[in-house]
């Protein structure tokens, strides 16, 4: 790509403007400057919050679930500004964009495009899911009643504060929610994908939300600090490092690690063949770029059987280029990311794991293709949860295996993102149902990748955002 | 001045401190006794500026240990002296004894201010660290020479320090709100035309009260770093465009670098000149200590060359763009000073 690097700029709740300072959003094969990134000091954001109003409020909820159908479209196909009068990015632009930054295949830029088409054109299907089927119309009174009860919400904030990571595109559909529920977002995006989220507003302005009620402001660590502090309500993304300098913020709904997980029960294990086809899914799609994807398999016994079976499977996914209609893997944006995990695989096998991807394979983990940095899908298979790579997550197709006692498993599993329960034993799924830390349970043969948007996404954000009131009326009042 | 007389000014200002200082008459103890462990007679050897070479590199530790005896020079034997203090966000503080230097040096840079940002008489307004530092009484001098009187409102940025090292970012937040509620009350009851302060501290007051509102015609911003969009984001929203800012330079050891006009122009990067002949401000290859080309980075290195101090090559902790003389200050400046990349982690800037 020889075109001239594309201005990136912020958009002070909806004013847009140029900041002195940038950073270059690179190809991450070769190098090349694909945008500058206009950054922001932590004053300009503090300052906007300050004074900043919410026009959505005053959006009936019928016309923003148009809007955001009309959004969804537009950021499917439309040619959308980036700059105003400066840089416009059509569909396939943004793909090749996102896919040079990020590292992305195209196939997998469509399937998180379309992912987030999904959430904008069926608003209607999330919101009711998020409310538990609530009657919207409450959103635009407060007051209303459901199943005989009476209901009344209000607002816990009026902004909704979202630190972005890089990892994933998709990751935008979980704020989408915020702007039918009459919530202005400000958006402080990852240095490696400021596409999406721009795009996102964008093709919500254009459909007709007013600018004013969006934030995009690229800066530094203060400043994302500044995001979360100026927002009454936030969603934190990022490593453990950086969700634990803000856990106990009840303000601050934190996205940190999935920890996502397959349990396959000891009234299945004897079937686990059958669920191969699941593992591979649940491991692999979206490049294993998700927090959905499993990084733990847990098993009662059979352990070897399946961490070899599966390895064999997933050693058919072989870097692509990012143009093949087929391609799965995803390049690493920084090579010495790739470098590190592989050492650190490495390091996990001389303390005990099995790599039996590399058994299966023959050939390395690392390796490259057109100058980007690829892993290919390993499974590791190791003898307790307190091995190194037996509960840890990497941004590929990574899982362990690991094999559990069936008393101990609900306990084993611990906190998790998804998990998918391969078991008809009521001990074992009762006991998963009651635990409180995990957040999406699926019950039968239903990859943990799997997103039903009439369930809560990641935490609920209809109850991150309104709190019920209790209100009692008098008669004839 | 043009360059060339400038060169010739730091040639004699050269000879004559070395000789001062290294000369059994009127020098400083420290320095004859390391001219004699060195093996050579500075006095007799040293011709000019480009002899700095032959000095080792001024060791900051020196200014943590050695009594201060050793650095009264023998002239100044029997007068009591001022002990001035570092920051101390690199580790442990130095002490620097003095006398009027920073009365020379303030003067100097008085005559660089507008009158009309900072008018002569009326009242000034120093926000940041007094306690042990020079900076208070060197701001204080600054304003009563130019006829003003100074409220002062400390700033302990040692605490401040300690506070955001140990991730404590509530109490460090609660002792900025501290430090702006008193500079608040002060410009409500008082009427004050000029501030002196941190670009934090500025940026906190400013969310406070509305600072042109509140009467004040001129800022003096320095003590961390300011990139150019920060300075515009000072100059243009905190300051609502219509108050004069003067971002400073200085340190203890050095003195006060003015920066060169018209920055605003020249995309808010600015460039600060140092107080030439008295210190000198170079920017070096950290590694071979050359100076390095215009508009390249490196290592900001100081030399201060006056009758109460000698410090030959001294590595601050900042890096900086090397750059080129102007019509104001016919010597190199250093440009978009900020801390250097090798040593940024460990240094805390915090509020101060």
């Amino acid at each position: 790509m020889n075109s001239p690097p594309v201005p990136i700029p912020v958009l002070r709740m909806g004013t847009e403007y140029e900041s002195l300072e940038q950073v270059e959003v690179q190809d991450h094969a070769d190098g090349t400057t694909l945008a500058l990134l206009d950054q922001v000091n932590a004053g300009i954001v503090r300052r906007d919050l300050r004074g900043a109003t919410n026009p959505l409020r005053e959006l009936p909820i019928d016309r923003l679930l148009q809007i955001c159908a009309e959004a969804g479209e537009r950021f499917m196909e439309d040619e959308l500004p980036v700059a105003d009068g400066r840089a416009t990015q059509a569909a396939q632009e943004y793909i090749e964009a996102l896919s040079a930054s990020s590292g992305l295949p195209h196939r997998l830029c469509r399937t998180n495009m379309e992912k987030i088409r999904t959430v904008l054109t069926s608003m209607e299907e999330v919101l009711r899911g998020l409310t538990r089927g609530m009657d919207l119309a409450v959103l635009d009174g407060g007051i209303g009643a459901q199943g005989g009860v009476g209901l009344c919400y209000a607002p816990t904030t009026e902004r909704l504060g979202v630190v972005l990571p890089n990892n994933s595109p998709g990751v935008n559909s979980i704020w989408l929610p915020a702007v039918a529920l009459k919530t202005a977002v400000v958006l402080k995006p990852g240095s490696g994908e400021p596409w999406t989220p721009l795009r996102i507003l964008r093709a919500l302005i254009a459909a007709g939300a007013p600018a004013g009620a969006f934030g995009y402001y690229p800066t530094d660590h203060e400043g994302a600090a500044a995001v979360l502090d100026g927002c009454g309500r936030a969603l934190l993304f990022g490593d453990e490092r950086t969700t634990a300098a803000w856990a106990g913020d009840p303000r601050i709904s934190l996205h940190g690690p999935g920890r996502s997980k397959v349990v396959i029960g000891p009234d299945e294990i004897e079937r686990w063949e059958e669920h191969l086809d699941l593992l591979v899914e649940s491991v692999a799609a979206n490049g294993g770029r998700s927090c959905v994807n499993t990084s733990t398999i847990l098993v009662t016994e059979k352990g070897d059987d399946v961490a070899e079976a599966l390895a064999r499977r997933l050693a058919e996914i072989e870097p692509a280029s990012p143009t093949d209609p087929e391609a799965l893997l995803c390049a690493f944006p920084e090579h010495r990311i790739a470098e590190a995990i592989d050492a650190s695989i490495s390091r996990g096998t001389e303390q005990g794991a099995r790599d039996c991807s590399l058994e299966a394979r023959g050939t390395p983990r690392l390796t490259r293709l057109d100058g980007g940095a690829y892993l290919r899908p390993t499974v590791v298979r190791c003898d307790d949860l307190d091995h190194p790579l037996a509960r840890t997550e990497f941004l590929f197709p990574f899982t362990s295996v690991v094999e559990v006692d069936a008393e101990a498993l609900a306990e084993a599993v611990g906190s998790s993102l998804a998990v998918t329960a391969l078991s008809r034993d009521r001990r074992l799924t009762d006991e998963l149902v009651a635990r409180g830390d995990i957040a999406r349970l699926h019950l039968g043969p239903l990859p943990t990748t799997r997103v039903d948007w009439g369930q809560p996404h990641e935490g609920n954000l209809f109850e991150l955002l309104y709190t019920r009131r209790a209100l009692s009326r008098a008669q004839d009042w | 001045m043009i360059p060339a007389e400038a060169v010739e000014q730091l040639d004699e200002q050269f000879r004559e401190i070395v000789r001062w200082h290294f000369s059994e008459e009127t020098g400083t103890p420290f320095w004859i006794a390391w001219a004699r462990e060195a093996g050579w007679d500075p006095v007799e050897e040293v011709r000019g500026f480009g002899d700095l070479g032959r000095f080792e590199r001024f060791d900051g530790e020196w200014l943590k240990t050695v009594p201060h005896e050793e650095w009264v020079p023998k002239a100044f034997q029997g007068r009591p002296f001022t002990i001035f203090e570092t920051g101390g966000t690199t580790g442990s503080p130095k002490q620097r004894i003095g006398w009027d230097d920073y009365k020379t040096d303030y003067e100097e840079f008085s005559d660089t201010l507008d009158d009309a940002a900072f008018p002569r008489g009326g009242y000034w307004l120093m926000i940041g660290p007094t306690g042990p530092r020079r900076l208070r009484l060197a701001i204080e001098h600054l304003a009563n020479f130019r006829g003003s009187a100074c409220y002062f409102v400390d700033l302990d940025p040692r605490w401040v320090k300690k506070l955001i090292a140990a991730g404590e970012t509530e109490q460090a937040r609660a002792y900025m709100e501290h430090v702006v509620d008193q500079a608040a009350t002060i410009l409500e009851q008082r009427s004050v035309d000029v501030l002196f302060t941190t670009p934090r501290l500025l940026e906190a007051l400013g969310e406070r009260v509305s600072i042109p509102e509140a009467g004040i015609k001129g800022v003096f911003c320095g003590g961390t770093t300011m990139s150019p969009q920060v300075l515009r984001f000072l100059v243009e929203e905190v300051l609502e465009g219509k108050v004069g800012l003067v971002p400073t330079y200085g340190n203890t050891l050095m003195g006060l670098a003015a920066h060169k006009p018209g920055f605003a122009e020249e995309g808010y990067s600015i460039t600060y000149h140092a107080p030439q002949p008295r210190a000198v401000l170079r920017v070096v290859d950290p590694e071979d200590g050359e100076v390095v080309d215009y508009d390249e980075w490196g290592r900001v290195e100081l030399t201060t060359l006056t009758r109460e101090l000698f410090v030959p090559r001294f590595l601050e902790r900042d890096e900086a763009l090397r750059r080129r003389p102007c019509e104001a200050f016919p010597w190199d400046g250093v440009g978009e000073v900020r801390p250097f990349r090798g040593e940024a982690e460990g240094i805390v800037e915090g509020v101060y």
